[in-house]
């Protein structure tokens, strides 16, 4: 995704009258127009909101765009985020209402639609990173204080009072001196058609009533009735459902089918379609459809050898993974002090290793879909979960053939996402969506089947790190050089520079805060043949398995408990040294073991430290071992995200973090042989399940440091937490995830 | 290879709709479709019923759990004719039930969902579980509520289900 034009291309024309427009039709309740969603915009208006962009727009600041205050004094409020189980929606509602003074419980929350008001991470917009509510609070905040104010000045007028005789309490302005009260939905139409106040007064942390609280989330309840929507769940009138059957290997394309007579007779078949890499079935029901493609007799034609981006057909991932470790040299320098080489020669021992991570896939449960819509007036309307709406508008805009203020783009909520839904080119479906709904020249509702999923999805990337450390008469590390080999997600998304590391390919092995005096870290560039992507803490989430867990190989080489010398090498990082202590006593105090526990299986702890996504975690598992396979009891995590917004939210998102951390340590990993991925549902990728959910404690330290994410973080520290235990346990190092596969070869 | 294709001669009166009465949330319907659909499409596309939903298509997820006669049923894999005659239940109308209720309550208090596509199945499981049980043990517990979560709810799943049986 190096080509950023789409959503520049956006910016052209002026949308006041759009946003205005847009606002009163809702606030007079003449909402969705002909569509039958409920998360549909007025056509007309989400067209202007499309083009919306004089360029004096500023995000996050005008009101109208983002607030709407109906009559019975509830809030619809359009976030820049789209939610997808992180919980935004909600911080959302509690940073805008604390200072709108409108009690969170009271809004409803939809995701924006595309445009400049939205484009709030550094001028582009998406929903990732850890970044929504960190990049957004102060904007936000700004923005509930202004919506405020504006209520405020319409109540003025209408008592004809002065601005600061007037307070609030949760939806209602007050005079007290005349004992006259105004409630927020009496005066919405009045503050609308305000000017945004530049001025508006932001409430004293200290009496913040909703930040910093464990409010429930909003949509709970829909949520545990069946009530939430998602995109695979969307229709429309007229429409039509698709399913593909992909090439086996991404680049072929469809030459002959052979039964495309006998297939077009199946009930319900509407047509058959060839697409780029696909064919694809349109049919009166999804079930249908999807029987109809995987009946399909087709014969591919390969792509032409040297395709970029074409998978092998020889491809496999265990001789990419030989190939990665097979490299040699030091790799382009990311970060470096002291003189490692030199520290290294006169070290008095040396320790070596090389680890490796393998592909991982997003298996989320809601698997892809995209529905589309031609309209009459020659505009695009799209239903696809995304994580970034302006570049999905302007890549279907490309598919689609027509300008991307002609693309309606709609952002659902998203039934998982852990980075499966940004731009991915082959990996999204919205594109046969389009091309499909095109042909048939009626609404088309594409999903893909779960095995046509793990056939497409993009992984992250796999790794390997050699790791050379020197330790000094004491025990103590003096120097530490550490390789990364691999290609990461940012490099093959938005523009790699062959000079340059691309940071998502390091970090976690870069960016460690122990005092090492010597120590370089290097990158590698090896092109990965599979589509990769960014998956739940990016390159963290190999990496700090990779360097945490060479920590405890220098410990022990030194005879130092990893405990105390994590202590030591924090010295002079006392955020992080605190953090330690605290999740040691959390746990309880710390001790490694082995010991044995009550029940009378012999258990050990292991612990992990990591600095992902502006925040700190320390972790500690507890681990004992049934036969062969790994058995996690407890997982204690302390974080410190410097300042939080929902202590319940957080917490649900760290034992998230837990179960997926866990789970790609046990036992994920996408294997490809002769270029097709071996597993494609569950039963062959095997994701965690109840049982093997430890029990999660968590403790929040709120240091005041600038604010981190949250959604991502908790992942890093959990693989080497449990595998640092594990070796205490064998008296073996796990170097290479998962640990399934080690096990299974007996190497445990 | 795993590639789910069909044999290459194909007989296309395999696919025969047949008309088919099925009793969904105490409402009949007549649906004319092919014997073999799975139940989850039929909810789904041919009757809008949506809040079932798809994960695998393999009752290797439970995301499309139901109730069939009482009983946790993954519908992605049952036909929909092995269920006429029987008394189906969906998530649609969970809060008619009172087990089913109490395991909603239960689910809120508990904050349970995070993306929540799952938790449609993992409700039905549950209120299957107390239909059955109704003081489950953590064993029991542990039998019954075996959907997968990739938000990895597990722990609150499980201190639901005992908050909802002791209601």
């Amino acid at each position: 995704m190096n080509d950023m034009t789409p959503i520049n291309a956006s910016q052209n024309s002026d949308g006041q009258a759009g946003l205005l427009n847009l606002s009163r039709r809702r606030f007079l309740g003449v909402s969705a127009g002909a569509l039958v969603l409920g998360v549909a915009l007025p056509s007309g208006a989400g067209r202007a909101l499309a083009q919306a962009a004089a360029p004096a727009v500023v995000a996050g600041t005008r009101v109208n765009a983002y607030i709407e205050i109906r009559p019975d004094s509830t809030v619809l409020f359009r976030s820049a985020f789209i939610e997808g189980g992180q919980g935004i929606f909600t911080a959302m509602a509690q940073i805008v209402g604390e200072e709108l003074d409108v009690d969170p419980a009271r809004f409803v929350v939809e995701a924006a639609p595309p445009g400049p008001d939205y484009l709030l991470i550094g001028g582009f917009r998406f929903t990732g990173g850890s970044m929504s509510v960190r990049m957004s609070y102060e904007k936000m905040r700004k923005l509930g204080a202004s919506a405020r104010l504006m209520v405020m000045q319409a109540a003025a007028a209408r008592m004809n009072v002065p601005v600061p005789e007037l307070t609030t309490e949760p939806g209602r302005v007050l005079h007290a001196a005349s004992g006259r009260a105004l409630s927020y939905g009496e005066l919405a139409q009045d503050a609308a058609a305000l000017a945004v106040p530049a001025d508006a007064p932001l409430r004293a942390k200290s009496d913040f009533r909703w930040i910093g609280k464990p409010l429930a989330r909003l949509d709970v309840r829909d949520k545990s009735t069946g009530k939430a929507k998602y995109a695979i769940d969307l229709r429309v009138d007229g429409m039509l459902y698709a399913a593909v059957q992909h090439a086996r290997h991404l680049g072929a394309e469809p030459h002959t089918i052979t039964n495309e007579a006998q297939v077009l007779a199946m009930p319900g078949v509407h047509s058959v379609h060839r697409l780029p890499g696909a064919v694809g079935v349109v049919a009166d029901s999804w079930w249908r459809a999807r029987r109809a493609a995987e009946s399909l007799q087709v014969t591919w034609a390969a792509a032409p050898q040297g395709t970029r981006g074409a998978m092998p057909e020889d491809y496999s991932t265990e001789r990419h993974r030989e190939g990665l470790k097979a490299m040699t040299g030091d790799g382009l320098e990311a970060e470096a002090s002291g003189d490692t080489t030199k520290a290294l020669a006169s070290a008095k021992t040396i320790i070596e290793a090389t680890y490796d991570a393998p592909h991982l896939a997003h298996a989320q449960l809601e698997p892809p879909s995209a529905l589309a819509r031609w309209n009459d007036d020659g505009t695009l309307e799209l239903w696809a979960p995304n994580q970034a709406p302006e570049m999905f508008q302007g890549a279907a805009a490309k598919v689609a053939g027509i300008d991307p203020s002609r693309v309606i783009i709609h952002s659902p909520l998203l039934g998982g996402f852990f980075g499966r839904h940004f731009f991915y080119a082959s990996a999204n479906p919205f594109p046969q969506a389009i091309l499909l709904s095109k042909a048939v020249g009626k609404p088309v509702k594409l999903v893909w089947s779960r095995e046509e999923e793990f056939l497409r999805d993009a992984l992250r990337p796999m790794a390997v790190a050699r790791f050379r450390a020197g330790l000094d008469e004491k025990g103590m590390p003096v120097a530490l050089s550490a390789i990364a080999v691999g290609e990461g997600a940012t490099g093959r998304w938005f523009g790699r520079q062959p000079d340059k590391v691309d940071s998502s390919a390091v970090e976690g092995i870069a960016g460690k805060l122990y005092a090492i005096p010597n120590h370089r870290v290097g990158h590698i560039h090896v092109d990965d043949p599979a589509v990769i992507g960014f998956w739940r803490s990016v390159g963290h989430s190999m990496n700090d398995f990779f360097y945490e867990t060479f920590f405890d190989e220098m410990a022990d080489a030194g005879k130092q408990d990893p405990y105390d010398l994590r202590h030591r090498l924090l010295a002079e990082s006392p955020r992080q040294r605190k953090l330690l202590e605290a999740v040691a006593d959390l746990s309880g105090g710390w001790k490694r073991g082995p010991y044995q526990a009550e029940d009378g299986t012999r258990r050990a702890r292991g612990v992990a430290m990591a600095s992902p996504f502006g925040i700190e975690v320390a972790t500690i598992a507890e681990v004992s071992l049934r036969g062969e396979e790994t058995v996690v009891h407890q997982v204690w995590v302390a974080v410190d995200p410097g300042s939080i917004v929902n202590p319940a939210i957080v917490e649900a998102q760290i034992n998230s973090a837990v179960a997926i951390g866990l789970s790609i340590a046990l036992m994920e990993e996408v294997v490809y042989e002769e270029g097709v991925p071996r597993a494609r549902n569950y039963d062959g990728y095997p994701i965690l399940p109840p049982d093997r959910m430890p029990k999660v404690h968590v403790r929040i330290v709120e240091s005041g440091a600038p604010m981190g994410g949250i959604g991502e973080p908790g992942v890093p520290g959990v693989p080497p937490a449990v595998v640092n235990a594990l070796a205490v346990l064998t008296g073996r190092r796990a170097r290479s995830l998962p640990l399934s596969r080690a096990s299974l070869a007996g190497s445990i | 290879m795993p590639r789910c294709a069909a044999p290459a001669a194909m007989p296309v009166n395999v696919f025969r709709e047949m008309a088919m009465q099925l009793t969904i949330n105490g409402q009949s319907h007549q649906v004319d479709i092919e014997p073999d659909t799975p139940l989850l499409w039929v909810l789904r596309d041919t009757l809008g019923l949506t809040g079932t939903k798809y994960g695998c298509g393999l009752a290797q997820c439970g995301a499309c759990t139901v109730l069939i006669d009482g009983q946790a049923t993954r519908a992605c894999v049952t036909p929909v004719e092995s269920v006429a005659g029987t008394e189906i239940v969906t998530i649609e109308a969970i809060t008619g039930d009172a087990e089913g209720r109490r395991v909603v309550e239960a689910w809120v208090d508990h904050q349970v969902p995070q993306c929540g596509y799952c938790q449609s199945g993992q409700v039905m499981a549950a209120t299957a579980l107390l239909k059955q049980t109704p003081q489950p043990t953590e064993e029991d517990i542990a039998a019954a509520m075996i959907n997968l979560c990739r938000c990895g709810t597990y722990n609150a799943i499980a201190s639901a289900v005992r908050q909802a049986a002791k209601a």
